[in-house]
């Protein structure tokens, strides 16, 4: 790979989210590799407990159960000891391997279905998590409710503020 | 608290929406100024000014104390920053979650392309 498409690539390997509706969350990010092999990653709990507490969110997994097929349920337990932990749970609604993954989050009643799609093109897939929360109040509970565009918006506003003095 | 934390919010984003108010704020970064002082700076009337720092002022991204005959805005405390940092918390949490993924999917596939396909 030349050093041009290299930087295509990495470049389309951004995070991207987006609120799509007063009760969606949606977050893309494209993986070099085929879908199975990022399913794999998503379904092994092994696997999976190297990746979904990164060291940034400050809180280490301590258990990861899943039974991943479609009626099958999973249960994450968060914390640094038995004492401090708690627990996320639900159910698997749908599982197509290699393609899609829908689950329940029923530790909290305003807890969002998630939708994992899994789209393979070239060798690469293109990973969808889509969050359709129960209400507005819900998902805005969660994170705030700022549209991303809003956000760029003040993220720039405040760039300038703190480079202007320092001052906040 | 939190439909209080949310209407904060709103109001930030509503105060930010006028260009005048985005330069009163700017202007506010580099130093403390008077309602008077603002007003002849964007060359404007003091009422017009006073109507544009009572936004801010209601958002919670200005604040004002009054001395003698004079009043004195400022910066507002850091809830803009906080405001910000929630949604930004959440891409955070899954571009830090996927470049964990990704890292993983690498390894996949270079102990696949070395063991030969397995399947």
């Amino acid at each position: 790979m030349d050093a041009k498409s290299e930087a295509d690539a990495s470049a389309k390997r951004l995070t991207r989210v987006d609120r799509t509706s007063d009760r969606e969350m949606v977050v893309t990010r494209l993986f070099d590799a085929p879908a199975r092999l990022v399913f794999k990653a998503w379904t092994t709990p092994e696997l999976f407990m190297r990746w979904w507490a990164p060291k940034s969110l400050g809180v280490p997994l301590r258990s990861c159960q899943m039974d991943v097929r479609t009626g099958g349920s999973y249960r994450l337990e968060f914390g640094e000891d038995e004492a401090g932990s708690w627990a996320f749970f639900g159910k698997y609604l749908e599982v197509i391997p290699n393609a899609r993954l829908v689950w329940t989050n029923e530790e909290d009643a305003d807890g969002a279905v998630t939708t994992v799609t899994f789209e393979e093109t070239d060798g690469k897939t293109l990973l969808t998590l889509h969050e359709l929360y129960p209400s507005k109040a819900a998902l805005e509970a969660m994170e705030g409710g700022m549209l991303p565009e809003q956000f760029e918006q003040l993220d720039a506003l405040l760039a300038t503020l703190a480079a202007s003095t320092g001052r906040a | 608290m939190v439909q209080h934390a949310h209407t904060r919010v709103d109001a930030a984003f509503a105060a930010l929406s006028d260009a005048t108010r985005r330069g009163v704020l700017l202007q506010l970064a580099r130093s403390d100024a008077s309602i008077t002082e603002l007003a002849g700076r964007f060359r404007m009337t003091l009422t017009g000014m006073r109507k544009h720092v009572g936004v801010l002022e209601q958002a919670g991204l200005v604040t004002t104390r009054k001395v003698g005959r004079v009043r004195t805005c400022r910066l507002g405390s850091g809830r803009l920053e906080e405001a910000a940092a929630w949604i930004e918390g959440y891409r955070r949490l899954w571009e830090a979650r996927f470049a964990g993924l990704d890292e993983i999917v690498e390894e996949l596939k270079r102990k696949e392309q070395s063991d030969g396909r397995e399947k």
